[in-house]
């Protein structure tokens, strides 16, 4: 599914908003979580899961084409840890 | 402090002028119509923001922590996700301070 099949469907199980609103809570939401984020604040939703950031050390990394060796400076990442309720669910009964 | 629905809900609320009440549902309706996906077993695409993927796990021994047993862990499906290049930028500007 992507954005705009999601944008789809949720107009479909409501009857209050039409598309154009719908895709602009998406918008909202999406940034909203984007902008906590690069800012260290974790994103938490219950049942779903949370979203924070971990830290990767630097460390010499490689271009995969030239084989040349390059500095990779210390970084933070995103990661989502799904929640219980979104993990039993996607499990396989 | 995290980021919550409640605060999701005061940003549409903000932005769009959507009450907070109605802001709240089309959220739940945002992340219940992911979750759904998911359980049915399709991955969700979310362009400028990262993919949620599902893996498929064989089942492995595995030992309980606490007691030190060995025990068979189960074959399972798991969601991941990879975040898209434009959220790895964003986040990789973090500096390390505030949270």
């Amino acid at each position: 599914m992507t954005r705009s099949e999601l944008i789809q469907a949720m107009t479909r199980s409501q009857d209050k908003f039409e598309s154009p609103d719908v895709d602009s809570v998406v918008d909202v939401i999406l940034d909203q979580m984007v902008d906590s984020l690069s800012q260290g604040q974790r994103v938490e939703v219950r049942g779903f899961g949370s979203f924070a950031l971990r830290y990767r050390e630097a460390r010499k990394g490689r271009n995969p084409k030239t084989g040349e060796s390059v500095e990779l400076n210390s970084k933070y990442v995103p990661h989502f840890k799904p929640g219980k309720g979104l993990k039993e669910r996607v499990d396989i009964k | 402090m995290a980021l919550t629905k409640a605060a999701m809900a005061e940003a549409i609320y903000n932005e769009l002028g959507i009450n907070r009440r109605e802001a709240k549902e089309l959220i739940e309706l945002f992340f219940e119509t992911v979750s759904t996906q998911l359980e049915k077993g399709q991955e969700v695409k979310l362009s400028g923001f990262g993919n949620f993927c599902l893996r498929d796990k064989t089942a492995r021994p595995g030992r309980n922590p606490k007691t030190g047993e060995e025990v068979m862990v189960s074959a399972r499906r798991v969601v991941t996700f990879k975040p898209s290049q434009k959220l790895r930028t964003q986040v990789g500007e973090f500096n390390g301070e505030a949270e």
